[in-house]
C-alpha cells in the first residue's frame, strides 16, 4: 500500500479533534492536562458548540490553555475563573461557558470564588484537575495535597500540626444546594479516559438545563512536580491519590449519591 | 438670594427627609439646591445633621463652616452649632430636652414646640413638619404652595394619603414659632 | 431639558449606569457607596432594560465578574470604596493589560487601612498611577457634583470603549452622599448587537477564534505590547484633557483642586475676591490625562499656586511637574477624612502662599 491509499478517509482511525488547535502542547510528556484538553474539545465538537462556548482558563500550568483550544477564551487572574465565568454567563445566559482551573486556583487563592458560583448556581461548568500541587511555580505545596507529601514548601512531607489537612473541596461543594452535577474522575487509563469524557459531557450538556453548577474533577498526575516518571506517578497516584479522593460521581441531577 | 441652612437633632427625628423637603421645594422654585448630610455609623441612634443651601446661583461649597440659619433639634446640635451662624442669622429651636438656652445675642432666636403638639396630636410622624413650618413663617423666600409640592416630590406615592397631615402640620408650626429673649 | 431629579451623587450613578445602557454592574457594599446598588436593586434594572445586577462575594469576585462580561464586549461596570478598590487593583490591572473597556466608580474614603468612613481624596496615586501591578494607567474622571456623577458614568462608557481602557470615576464621600439637582441625560438603548472585533461571542465558522489575555511570556511580545499600550495614553494626552477655570482670566494666583474640594475652593475663592485678592481656581476633570499644558500656559502669568486636595499632598506633585519649577507650588489640605472649610482655605492661601 502506498501512503496516498493509506490515508484515505475510511482508513482514518484516529485524528487531531476539531476544536483543538495545531500548537504543540506546553505540559510536560505525561501529564494529564493533555487527555483532559482533549476531551474538553471533543465534547465541544461533539455536541456541535464551538460558536457557542466561551472558556475561561486560570493561572497554573493551563493558562495557556487558549492556545490549545480552538475557542474563543478569556484568560483570569488567579483563583478568580468561576467568578469571571460568572461575568460572562450572567450577560450570555445561552452560551456554554466553562471554566479550567488547577487545585491551587480553585480551592487556595480562589475557594471564595468557587464556593460562592457553585452556591449561587451558576449554570456553568468547572473542569478542576487536581495533582495536588502547583504545577506551574515549581512544586509547591497545595490545599489538595496529601498528608505525608513531599513538595518543595513541604520537604519532609505534609504534617497536620505545621500545614493543616488536605481539603476535599469538591465534597464539600456538592454539599451546596446549587451544584446539579458533581463526579471525581481520572484520565490515566484508556477506560479512566471514557468515563471522565463522559462526566464532561453531561457537565457541558447540563448547562441546557438551566438547573446549577456542574463540576468535574480528574485526579491528576504531575509528574514533574512530584518528581517521578510518567508511568510511576500514576502508579502513586492510584496507590496514594485515590484511597483519599476516591472516583466515581458524588452529585447526580441535584442529588448526592449514596455510597 | 442665597440661604444655608444646617439642621441638626438626632436620628430618627426626621433632620434629613426635613432637608430633603427643603431642598425639593427649593427645585419647585427654580433655585439651586445641596443638601449634605453627616453619614455613617454616627446616625444610629446618635446625632444627624444636614447642610441645606438654596441659591439664586450655582452653588460652590455643599460643605460649610458657618450658616445663615440653624434649625436645631436637641441639646448636643444646640451646643455645637450655636456659635456657627453668622452674626444677625436665624437660630430656631424646639425646646423639648432643653436645659441650657442659646446664649448669643446678636441673633434672631425663635422657639417652636413641635415635640410637646406632636405628642398633644399624638403623631409623631409629623413633628418636623411642625419645625420646617415654623422655619418657613420665619423665612418667606419659600411659598407654601412649592413646598406641598415638594412633599409630593420627595415622598413615596405609597405615603401620599399623609400629605394632608403633613400640610397641616406646617400650618400648626406656623402659628406656634414665637421669639426667645435671653 | 431631560428630566430634573433631587438625588445623592451615588444614587446619580446607578440611574446614569441604566440610561447609559450598561448591560451588568456587580459590586460588594462598602460605606460610603453602597447607595449605588441599593438604588439599583430597587429599579430592578433587569425589567427596566435587561441589565444585570449581581451582588458578589466580594470585590475581588466583583472585579473579576467585570472582566469575564467585558471580554464579551458588554458594558460593565463595578463600584466601591477605598479599601474595596485595594482589592480590586488586581483585576484592574489584568482589565488594562488585556485592553478591557470597563467603568469603575471609587467613592473614596478616608485611609490607609480601614481608616475612617469620612470623605478624602487620599487615593489620587492610586487611580492616576496605575495602582496595581505593571506600566499601565486608568483614564481618570473627578465629578464635583451631582451632575456630573450621571454624566460622567456615560462620558466613561464612551471612552472606555473609544479607547479599550479602563476608566475610573474619581469620586468621594461628599459627592456620593450629597444631594443636588440633576437633569438626567435619555436613556441610550442597550447594544442589541456585539460589533467590537476583539469581544467573545463564540468562534463561528467564518472567523478565527479570539482571545482576551493579558499573558506573553516573550518578554519582547510584552515589551511591543507595552508599548502600544502607551501609544494609548499619549493619544489619550492629546486628545482628552479636560479642566474648568474659574475667575482665572485676571488671576495673580490659582489654587488647583480637583472633585469636593474644587468646591470648597469655590468658596474660598469667592470670599478671597471680597477681600480683594485675585485668585481663580482650576479644576482638573481628567486627573488622567492631566492638564499639565493649560498650567504650564500659567508660569508667565501668576505668582504662584496653592494646590488644595483633601489628603497631605498627591496631586501636587503632578502640577509640579506641569510648571517644571517656574512658579512655587505648595499644598493644603485637611486629611484621613477631615474636609477643610473655605475659611480655612482661604486663611491657608493667604499664610502660605501670600505670605
Ligand atoms: C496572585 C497570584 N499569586 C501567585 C501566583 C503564582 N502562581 C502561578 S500558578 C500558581 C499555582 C497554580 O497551581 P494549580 O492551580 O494547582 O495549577 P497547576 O499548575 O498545578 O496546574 C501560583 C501560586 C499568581 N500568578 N498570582
Ligand atoms: S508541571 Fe505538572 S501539572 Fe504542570 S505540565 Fe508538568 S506535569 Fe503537568
Amino acid at each position: 500500500m502506498d501512503l496516498k491509499e493509506i490515508i484515505k478517509p475510511e482508513n482514518l482511525v484516529y485524528k487531531r479533534t476539531e476544536c483543538l488547535t495545531d500548537k504543540t502542547l506546553s505540559y510536560c510528556p505525561g501529564c494529564g492536562h493533555g487527555t483532559v484538553h482533549r476531551l474538553v474539545m471533543e465534547t465541544v465538537d461533539e455536541l456541535g458548540i464551538q460558536s457557542d462556548v466561551i472558556g475561561v482558563a486560570s493561572v497554573g500550568c493551563s493558562v495557556l490553555a487558549y492556545d490549545f483550544m480552538d475557542i474563543d477564551m478569556t484568560q483570569s487572574p488567579h483563583g478568580r475563573a468561576t467568578a469571571v465565568a460568572t461575568g460572562i454567563k450572567r450577560c450570555w445566559p445561552d452560551k456554554f461557558v466553562f471554566t479550567y482551573q488547577g487545585d491551587g486556583d480553585l480551592a487556595a487563592i480562589g475557594t471564595g470564588e468557587t464556593i460562592h458560583a457553585c452556591n449561587r448556581g451558576e449554570n456553568i461548568t468547572i473542569i478542576f484537575i487536581n495533582n495536588g500541587i502547583y504545577g506551574m511555580t515549581g512544586g509547591q505545596m497545595a490545599p489538595t495535597t496529601l498528608l505525608g507529601m513531599k513538595s518543595s514548601t513541604t520537604p519532609y512531607g505534609r504534617e497536620v500540626e505545621l500545614m493543616g489537612n488536605p481539603i476535599k473541596i469538591t465534597e464539600l461543594v456538592a454539599q451546596l444546594a446549587g451544584t446539579y452535577f458533581v463526579s471525581r474522575q481520572s484520565v490515566h487509563t484508556p477506560g479512566n479516559v471514557r468515563k471522565a469524557k463522559k462526566a464532561i459531557k453531561t457537565a457541558f450538556e447540563n448547562q441546557k438545563l438551566k438547573k446549577g453548577l456542574s463540576l468535574v474533577e480528574i485526579v491528576s498526575n504531575c509528574n514533574s512536580g512530584w518528581k517521578m516518571t510518567p508511568v510511576e506517578s500514576n502508579k502513586w497516584m492510584e496507590e496514594n491519590m485515590f484511597p483519599f479522593y476516591p472516583l466515581g460521581d458524588i452529585k447526580v441531577e441535584g442529588q448526592l449519591v449514596q455510597k | 438670594m442665597n440661604e444655608e441652612i444646617i439642621i441638626a437633632g438626632f436620628g430618627g427625628q426626621g433632620v434629613l427627609s426635613m432637608g430633603k423637603i427643603l431642598a425639593y421645594s427649593g427645585i419647585m422654585q427654580n433655585l439651586e439646591v445641596s443638601w449634605m448630610p453627616s453619614y455613617g455609623p454616627e446616625m444610629r441612634g446618635g446625632t444627624a445633621n444636614v447642610t441645606v443651601i438654596l441659591s439664586d446661583d450655582r452653588i460652590s461649597s455643599p460643605i460649610l463652616n458657618t450658616f445663615d440659619s440653624g434649625i436645631i433639634l436637641n441639646q448636643q446640635s444646640l451646643d455645637k452649632f450655636e456659635c456657627k451662624i453668622k452674626p444677625g442669622g436665624l437660630l430656631l429651636y424646639d425646646t423639648n430636652g432643653i436645659t441650657r438656652h442659646p446664649s448669643r445675642t446678636d441673633l434672631q432666636i425663635f422657639q417652636i414646640e413641635a415635640a410637646s403638639e406632636a405628642a398633644r396630636i399624638d403623631n409623631q410622624k409629623v413633628f418636623n413638619m411642625i419645625v420646617l413650618g415654623a422655619y418657613l413663617k420665619l423665612k418667606d423666600f419659600l411659598e407654601l404652595k412649592y413646598v406641598v409640592q415638594g412633599l409630593e416630590k420627595s415622598l413615596p406615592k405609597r405615603y401620599h394619603h399623609l400629605i394632608d397631615s403633613n400640610a397641616e402640620a406646617l400650618k400648626t408650626g406656623m402659628e406656634l414659632v414665637k421669639p426667645y429673649k435671653n | 431639558m431631560g428630566e430634573l431629579k433631587l438625588m445623592k451623587g451615588n444614587e446619580a450613578i446607578a440611574e446614569a449606569a441604566i440610561r447609559a445602557g450598561a448591560d451588568a454592574y456587580f459590586g460588594y457594599p462598602i460605606t460610603p457607596q453602597s447607595e449605588v446598588m441599593e438604588y439599583l436593586a430597587a429599579q430592578q434594572p433587569h425589567k427596566r432594560t435587561g441589565m444585570v445586577l449581581l451582588q458578589a462575594e466580594s470585590e475581588i469576585a466583583a472585579i473579576n465578574m467585570v472582566y469575564g462580561a467585558a471580554s464579551t464586549g458588554k458594558k460593565t461596570m463595578t463600584s466601591s470604596s477605598s479599601p474595596g478598590i485595594s482589592l480590586k487593583m488586581e483585576g484592574i490591572s489584568y482589565l488594562a493589560g488585556a485592553e478591557l473597556p470597563a467603568l469603575i466608580v471609587n467613592v473614596v474614603r478616608g485611609g490607609p487601612g480601614l481608616g475612617t468612613i469620612q470623605p478624602s481624596q487620599s487615593d489620587y496615586f492610586q487611580a492616576t498611577k496605575g495602582g496595581g501591578h505593571g506600566d499601565y494607567r486608568l483614564l481618570v474622571l473627578a465629578p464635583a457634583s451631582v451632575q456630573e456623577m450621571s454624566d460622567f458614568v456615560k462620558l466613561g462608557f464612551e471612552l472606555a470603549f473609544k479607547y479599550r481602557n479602563p476608566v475610573m470615576i474619581l469620586s468621594d464621600g461628599i459627592i456620593g452622599q450629597m444631594m443636588e439637582k440633576v437633569e438626567l441625560f435619555d436613556p441610550i438603548p442597550r447594544k442589541t448587537e456585539i460589533n467590537e472585533p476583539w469581544a467573545l461571542t463564540g468562534k463561528s465558522s467564518d472567523r478565527k477564534k479570539r482571545v482576551v489575555t493579558s499573558l506573553d511570556l516573550d518578554p519582547y511580545g510584552n515589551e511591543k505590547h507595552n508599548h502600544e499600550l502607551q501609544r494609548k495614553y499619549k493619544e489619550m494626552e492629546e486628545n482628552e484633557v479636560r479642566f474648568e477655570e474659574i475667575d482665572c482670566s485676571d488671576a495673580e494666583y490659582l489654587m488647583v483642586a480637583y472633585g469636593s474640594s474644587a468646591r470648597i475652593c469655590q468658596k474660598a475663592i469667592k470670599l478671597a475676591r471680597l477681600k480683594g485678592i485675585k485668585v481663580g481656581l482650576l479644576r482638573p476633570i481628567t486627573l488622567f490625562p492631566f492638564p499639565t499644558k493649560q498650567l504650564y500656559s500659567y508660569t508667565n502669568r501668576i505668582k504662584g499656586i496653592l494646590s488644595v486636595e483633601l489628603n497631605t499632598g498627591q496631586m501636587i506633585e503632578d502640577i509640579r511637574l506641569a510648571v517644571n519649577g517656574k512658579l512655587p507650588v505648595e499644598h493644603f489640605g485637611r486629611c484621613g477624612g477631615v474636609v477643610h472649610s473655605p475659611e480655612e482655605v482661604l486663611a491657608a492661601f493667604e499664610k502660605i502662599i501670600m505670605k
